[in-house]
């Protein structure tokens, strides 16, 4: 397991989209450093053969039949829009 | 220095479906803006997806279709980027156990001329997994519009092997795939409504060498000529920068199929890290025998097979199934008729890709609304074959069939096209009788009154008990008069 | 009798249906009481008690006309605000959704309705259900009605702090590491997660979605079984919801009698176990064995794992679950955006309290590249480990009886050091890794006046006996019928 250490809270915070301030930047490295370093004890359990639990009763194949159904009226869709223009959400330029 | 391409394509195909991939509102192209979605395509607060069954099926027909192996069991898994286009910031996909593994895509390369088959090859795939699209933007000066229509529609990606050499090469896949595509009823592959989306990847390397160049992705190319065009254009340049002495680097490339230019994209991440991991809202798939059977059942024939059967089975050339074959509609009209008329295979296909073409294209029809039918067009060869009608007839009858919708014989009957009787020395008997019998009709005809001649016709056709072709009475009448 | 709001669901479906009671009147008592003390307890984020008031109406015209429901038809029911109800606002307690309005109801909300209850307020919480005391909350902090100094637990606090207050008569949480089962010990009421798959989480916002659950606080056993009975059911709307039968649990709760085989956990009674609590559970223990239940001691060799294991396997879930919270199609948009991409730094930055942001963080962490195998594979493995533990005990036992939480209800403010808080969860994680319902009933107080709640661990989806064990424990106590004088 890496060591609490590693985490570069400058690059996670960057991937997660938030922009920290240098206090909640230094004051969050410190909590989740203990909390990685508890997280550590997980190292010592012999996992050996054992499979992954994704889902507590594994079940397959839930799925629907390919039915149109209708959805929401545009008016609707967009009732909760920050910024909207001809039935669109606006954002600021999106540079490609 | 020789060098050689390394061409290795992502497809991306849209498949036809009435709903989306996880949630049961329409999908559809050219709607009003954000007038297809729900709280699901919206990633609204508290929503959770649900598989499409439909599309499940398609994308294990493509994998049939293509020769892969079905995976047993496959899953979803989360690939995590914020992007304004996506309404979760995440993108329901596969990617440790896609659901097709392998397979082939067969392609065929120009030959030395048009009727001329060229080289065939296998391009192996690496695997086609199952996602979603995202939404669309509309990029204005300082803004951009988001549409959230396309969101969620089911998207199969096709990853080829990076085993192609050539922008002809990629081409012929690209032609390949779609048709295969289109075939199976799994997508109407329109480019120009987004449903089949290229990136390719391209290295070059001297040749005879085996490892990998630095590889550029070219995107944004959207049509199939653009993929050719682009791909050989970047070939070009990063020959010419290895030429010059430069070093290629790793990046993401534009192509304009308008200017034929290419420009690097800055990259938007510091680094992709897409977090992988399995969307515990979703319950993977297994794909069992008796499914597989059952979706094998329903997939058509491949086209190049098809292509192989018709020269065999019905022994027509090439000029011909490179016409046919590439569209599924027209060679199961060609089998029809073929069946229809046997032995006559050949001649029922040069109709079909002379005339029946021809006047589609004139009358801008798509065969679906062809009154030509395969019994038709069976039913006129056979007329020819049976000596019903000769060359010259057998058109016009053809060009009158394809505008009334009626019977060959039927039309044959009423212009008077059939060649009866086929004794042409009995008919010239009859002619010579009528002419003995009419002297004033001659005199007059003679006397150069054209009509005349019409009172010679009569007593003709009694005599073939109305079966002669009039025309040919006609023909007949004039030459034996001239000869008088 | 106590006043209305006090009074069980069962009690008031009877004076309902003998029409000695309005829906009406039980809802302007319940509006009044709210209104008295909402104030100190701080439990709704809001209510709108007009909206309530014509429900009930409708819900009298129906059993004028003989069309009622049945038991819940005019009872108000309040919800946590992360079940979504149409037209209602509903903000997860975080200022990223302070002005969202759903368009849908989340499938539990529907079931409620056609069970003719009133959906009534939404009650806080912490942030996206993030947290153990409600304090994480981006509104306010719910005090606990038995305490107002200390903290109704979390992350369902107002769901079982408005119930214990009688603000609302049942209510509905979500339990993702035990945000049901320990505020309801926290708040002296019965507070349920059912089995994983038991209950739709359509119209739930996702905190963690391998492990969150919606289940119902009430002020007996019965009452439990007579809400979860409204909403459990398979949905199509739910990929991971179960097919399973679901039977008439309150009718259940008698049919049932045991006697029944208990296992208790010597992992469960070890240090960090408040004294007060540890004798009240052993007493309850004591109380099965008078019943006639063989009282077994099981081993959940795996237990000290379960925290570590939760926060990477619940953070990594968080940080994608909550991607969406981006400030584009809805939520808090930052002004101080000049570009697209800046609107995620800045809107998540303002919108998200500290919490949700260090769990964002973290599970961004583990997910991230190099790291997945290390953190969230291994956790996984270690998931099946603890997994099998308790399926293992319940080779021999039937139901597993525990604390709910190691400590009474704390003070307000008086834990600020976030791995602190976590190891509070360590009775209640397991729980939701394995899947399993597991309740929470009152079973004593401390001296200081503080509820203590026995937890009771079930087989999958054997809610109905899980209840009926806690029902025969609730048969002979009246910790139940005690309410906080407010
Ligand atoms: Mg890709
Ligand atoms: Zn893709």
């Amino acid at each position: 397991m890496p060591s609490p250490t590693d985490l570069n809270i400058d690059h996670v915070a960057h991937l997660a989209r938030i922009a920290l301030t240098p206090e909640e930047k230094t004051q969050f490295a410190a909590q989740l450093g203990d909390v990685l370093a508890y997280i550590e004890q997980l190292k010592t359990v012999d996992i050996a053969g054992i499979e992954p639990t994704a889902h507590a009763f594994p079940i397959y194949n839930v799925w629907a039949d390919d039915v149109a159904r209708p959805g929401l009226p545009v008016e609707a869709a967009l009732r909760n829009a920050p910024a909207q223009r001809d039935n669109m959400i606006v954002v600021p330029k999106v540079v490609e | 220095m020789k060098y050689e391409a390394v061409i290795g394509l992502e497809v991306h195909i849209q498949l036809k479906t009435r709903s989306k991939m996880f949630t049961r509102v329409a999908t559809g192209f050219g709607q009003p803006e954000n007038t297809l979605t729900d709280p699901v395509v919206l990633a609204l607060p508290g929503v959770l997806p649900v598989m499409n069954k439909e599309a499940l099926d398609k994308i294990v027909k493509a994998g049939l279709l293509l020769g892969c192996t079905i995976a047993p069991v496959c899953k979803w898994d989360r690939k995590n980027y914020f992007y304004p286009d996506s309404p979760k910031n995440y993108q329901i996909s596969q990617y440790d156990q896609p659901i097709c593994l392998g397979g082939t895509v067969e392609i065929e390369l120009p030959g030395p001329s048009r009727n001329v088959m060229g080289e065939h090859k296998l391009i192996p795939l690496t695997r086609i997994h199952l996602e979603e699209d995202v939404g669309k933007l509309n990029h204005f000066a300082r803004e951009s519009l988001v549409d959230y229509n396309r969101a969620g529609t089911p998207l199969m990606e096709i990853v080829s092997d990076p085993a192609m050499h050539s922008a002809e090469e990629a081409f012929a896949y690209l032609t390949s795939l779609r048709q295969t595509m289109v075939y199976g009823g799994i997508s109407d592959c329109d480019m120009e409504k987004g449903q089949l989306r290229c990136d390719a990847n391209i290295s070059i390397r001297p040749v005879g060498a085996t490892y990998l160049g630095t590889k550029v992705e070219l995107k944004n190319l959207n049509s199939i000529s653009f993929v050719r065009d682009g791909i050989a254009h970047e070939i070009a340049r990063q020959i010419a920068v290895v030429e010059a002495g430069g070093t290629l680097v790793q990046e993401t490339r534009d192509y304009d199929g308008q200017t034929g230019a290419s420009q690097s994209l800055r990259s938007k991440e510091m680094a992709h890290d897409y977090r992988y991991f399995p969307d515990p809202d979703l319950m993977p798939v297994k794909v069992d025998e008796e499914w597989k059977a059952r979706l094998l059942a329903e997939c058509p024939e491949r086209p190049f097979d098809k292509q192989r059967r018709f020269f065999t089975q019905y022994q027509v050339p090439y000029t011909i199934t490179s016409v046919l074959v590439p569209d599924r509609a027209l060679s199961d009209f060609f089998e029809a008729a073929a069946q229809l008329a046997p032995g006559k295979a050949q001649a029922v296909g040069n109709w079909i890709v002379n005339d029946l073409l021809r006047e589609l294209g004139n009358a801008r029809l798509p065969l679906a609304e062809s009154k030509v039918t395969p019994a038709h067009l069976a039913a006129l060869v056979q007329l020819i074959e049976a000596g019903t009608v000769l060359t010259n007839a057998a058109k016009e009858i053809f060009v009158e069939m394809f505008a009334s919708g009626e019977k060959p014989d039927v039309i044959a009957d009423r212009k008077g096209l059939k060649a009866a009787p086929t004794d042409t020395g009995e008919l010239e008997q009859w002619c010579r009788d009528s002419i003995a019998g009419n002297a004033k009709a001659v005199a007059e005809f003679k006397a150069g009154k054209d009509s005349a001649i019409n009172a010679l016709k009569g007593p003709v056709m009694k005599a073939a008990k109305g079966k002669a072709n009039p025309k040919l009475v006609d023909e007949t009448l004039r030459r034996v008069l001239a000869a008088l | 009798m106590p006043e209305l709001f006090h009074q069980p669901v069962a009690a008031l479906a009877d004076q309902l249906a003998a029409k000695k009671l309005s829906a009406v009147e039980l809802m302007q008592a319940v509006i009044a009481r709210t209104e008295a003390v909402e104030s100190r307890v701080k439990a709704f984020n809001s209510f709108d008690a007009a909206d309530a008031l014509a429900r009930a109406r409708a819900s009298d015209e129906r059993r004028a006309a003989g069309q009622s429901r049945g038991p819940l038809d005019g009872i108000p029911v309040g919800l946590k605000d992360v079940i979504s109800v149409a037209g209602q606002p509903l903000t997860a307690s975080s200022k990223m959704l302070a002005n969202f309005v759903s368009p849908y109801d989340a499938t539990v909300t529907r079931k409620l309705k056609e069970a003719g209850a009133v959906c009534w307020g939404r009650l806080n919480l912490d942030e996206f259900a993030m947290g153990s005391s409600t304090e994480n909350s981006a509104f306010k902090t719910t005090s606990n009605p038995w305490d107002l100094a200390r903290v109704p637990g979390g992350s369902s606090g107002g769901s079982a702090a408005a119930l214990a207050a009688g603000e609302a008569c049942a209510t509905l949480g979500s339990d993702t590491g035990g945000s049901i089962r320990q505020p309801a010990a926290f708040c002296n009421v019965v507070g349920m997660k059912p089995s994983y798959g038991l209950v739709s989480r359509y119209g739930l916002i996702a905190y963690a979605s391998s492990l969150d659950q919606i289940g119902p606080f009430g002020r007996t056993v019965e009452d439990a079984a007579i809400v979860l009975g409204a909403i459990a059911g398979h949905d199509p709307l739910d990929s991971t919801s179960f097919k399973t039968e679901i039977p008439d649990y309150r009718a259940e709760l008698s049919k049932r009698r045991g006697p029944w085989k208990l296992g208790v956990p010597k992992e469960y009674f070890g240090a960090g176990l408040d004294p007060e609590v540890g004798a009240a559970v052993q007493a309850a223990i004591d109380y099965y064995r008078k019943l006639g239940c063989e009282i077994k001691e099981v081993s959940l060799p795996h237990t000290q794992y379960a925290i570590a294991t939760y926060y990477i396997i619940a953070t990594a879930e968080c940080s994608s679950n909550l991607a969406r919270f981006d400030g584009i199609r809805y939520g808090h948009r930052s002004a101080k955006a000049n570009d697209a991409i800046d609107i995620y730094f800045h809107s998540r930055a303002e919108g998200f309290g500290a919490e949700v942001k260090r769990r964002i963080i973290l599970g961004t962490y583990v997910l991230s590249s190099g790291y997945y195998d290390a953190y969230y594979l291994r956790a996984q493995k270690v998931r099946t480990l603890i997994r099998q533990d308790f399926l293992n005990a319940y080779r021999e036992v039937d139901a597993i009886l525990t604390p709910t939480s190691p400590v009474p209800a704390f003070k307000i403010g008086e834990k600020s050091d976030p791995l602190a808080m976590y190891l509070l969860d360590i009775y209640t994680i397991g729980v939701n890794l394995a899947g399993l319902p597991g309740a929470s009933i009152p079973c004593g107080f401390t001296r200081g006046g503080l509820p203590i709640g026995l937890q009771i661990i079930g087989r999958p989806f054997q809610e109905a006996d899980l209840l009926a064990i806690a029902h025969a424990y609730e048969q002979g106590h009246a910790w139940h019928t005690q309410h906080p004088k407010l």
